[in-house]
């Protein structure tokens, strides 16, 4: 077994009274002599996930969750403490990418196939059964603007899961599309399951990431309160949570 | 989908570099992004590329031989050598500057090397800049100047341009995303260029002590050079070259020199 994610002690922080970007903000806060205020999305959070293994975030609002994905996605810098990552990533809470609503089907599907970090002879070899599985047929070559929700929601979902990760991060909030195409999606993270990928989950409901994650790390208020078992993990969230 | 079974997780042992796409593809679709999104919306697409470069010539044209008359010949393709430079490095900078903050929904979704942007803002306008340039080939050769083996030097000179604006929005675009004014505070430095560029002047008039100083300006030293080569007929002086050289290369390395510094709050400001 080989380490797919290790993250040692990391901290990460935002200044409260954030959005501070214009220039006479900036000024102000020269003169003032009261320190900003840090606030603390994650305090020391260490966790190791082994190639393979499924691991699922628990935690309420504000946890942290997102936080810690954005991390170990490489959107974000830690302010203290390390994040090493091995193999590729797709994150399934960045769907759609780049997408614009001018641009072709096809042409979206290029841009965000490269954003995601495709190669240019990846996305042409695979433009067909991306196209097919997301099931928008002709529309392909229509401009966006055109798609409906769904079916822009089901371009991307395709998009994202060719990209044939080793590390797969997925958000709860996943409905896309209709039922036939939510099992279509469904199947696909089994797949990956098996094909004994990194799986990473943000989860509220232990049923939906039952058999696929193994583990689950519970944080409150940026901080690691338990890692172990799912069942353990979830009952003890719950019995906190809902007493 | 079996078959994509993943390949030994365990040869592959990287440090946290989260990226592994393929960055001239990703700058290709940037750039096609950005070019296809000005021009799909516009009726007379490209044309609009023409347009704004001949209708300030034919301002400036009136003004300077109608209402202050001046004794230059090619008037015309004098002010278009300098006004396709200064459009060129304007509406460069300022798609550049705006870019990390316009593309934020990329940037705080995908990993992708966010430098990445605000270069491919700038290139996106190099095809604005191609077609302007073909305009001043057509002035030059109507005022009877002939084609001659100078023009070698203009692929360095547009070059050189290029790059310097690369770098110079870098630093822009990063300062942007800490202080959303920065827009504002390119766009009137472009104002004060318009009349610091020998654009409808010629630099002979500058007089001797500031002539070294504007030299160092890489707008001013490529209408010059421009100048030299497509109207006197002759090579730009070696010192100009070694100047505009110098600044575009010192002016990329601050560029990202200031970029890597300040990408690390990015996501937070973003």
């Amino acid at each position: 077994m080989s380490l797919a994610i290790e993250c040692s002690g990391v901290s990460k922080y935002f200044m409260r009274h954030s959005g501070r970007v214009l220039l006479r903000k900036h000024v102000e806060s020269w003169f003032r002599t009261s320190h900003r205020e840090r606030f603390y999305a994650l305090k020391n959070v260490s966790f190791r996930l082994e190639a393979g293994e499924g691991l699922a975030l628990i935690g309420t609002n504000g946890a942290g969750k997102s936080t810690l994905l954005s991390l170990v996605a490489g959107l974000a810098e830690p302010d203290s403490g390390r994040i090493a990552v091995n193999g590729r990533i797709v994150a399934l809470l960045q769907l759609g990418a780049g997408f614009h609503l001018d641009l072709t089907g096809a042409e979206n599907l290029f841009l965000n196939a490269s954003l995601i970090g495709m190669s240019a002879r990846r996305a042409a070899e695979l433009f067909d059964k991306i196209v097919d599985f997301s099931g928008i047929g002709e529309f392909i070559n229509e401009p966006l603007r055109t798609y409906s929700s769904g079916m822009i929601m089901r371009l991307a979902f395709s998009i994202a899961v060719h990209m044939d990760p080793d590390i797969l991060i997925v958000d709860e909030v996943l409905g896309v599309g209709d039922h036939a195409f939510q099992m279509k999606c469904q199947e696909k993270i089994w797949e990956f399951k098996r094909s004994r990928k990194t799986l990473l989950f943000v989860s509220h409901a232990a049923a939906s990431v039952e058999g696929l994650c193994e583990r689950a790390l519970w944080l409150d208020r940026g901080e690691a309160v338990m890692d172990g078992a799912l069942r353990e993990v979830v009952a003890a969230y719950e019995g906190r949570v809902h007493p | 989908m079996s078959a994509s079974v993943s390949p030994a997780l365990a040869q592959q042992c990287e440090p946290a570099v989260y990226w592994h796409g393929d960055r001239m593809f990703l700058l290709r679709n940037l750039i096609l992004k950005d070019f296809k999104i000005r021009y799909r919306n516009m009726s007379l697409g490209v044309f609009w590329s023409l347009l704004n470069p001949l209708i300030m010539m034919g301002v400036l044209w009136f003004v300077f031989t109608k209402v202050f008359p001046n004794s230059r010949p090619n008037f015309a393709a004098f002010v278009l050598c300098g006004l396709v430079p200064y459009n060129f490095f304007t509406i460069a900078w300022v798609s550049g500057t705006v870019s990390l903050v316009e593309n934020s929904a990329i940037i705080k979704r995908v990993a992708v090397p966010r430098g990445v942007v605000p270069v491919a803002a700038v290139l996106s306008n190099v095809v604005h800049l191609v077609i302007q340039i073909a305009l001043l080939f057509t002035a030059v050769l109507i005022a009877g100047q002939g084609v001659n083996r100078y023009w070698l030097w203009l692929p360095v000179v547009w070059g050189c341009e290029i790059v310097f604006v690369c770098g110079l929005s870098l630093i822009t675009a990063s300062l942007n995303v800490y202080a959303r004014d920065m827009r504002y505070v390119v766009e009137s430095c472009n104002t004060i260029l318009f009349w610091l560029v020998p654009i409808f002047y010629d630099f002979g008039v500058v007089p001797a002590r500031f002539q070294d100083i504007y030299q160092y300006n890489p707008v001013a030293a490529l209408v010059m050079a421009s100048r030299n080569i497509l109207l006197d007929g002759r090579a730009p002086h070696g010192p100009l070259l070694v100047k505009l050289a110098w600044s575009s290369v010192l002016m990329l390395g601050a560029g990202v020199a200031a970029y890597r510094i300040l990408r690390r709050r990015f996501f937070d400001y973003l």
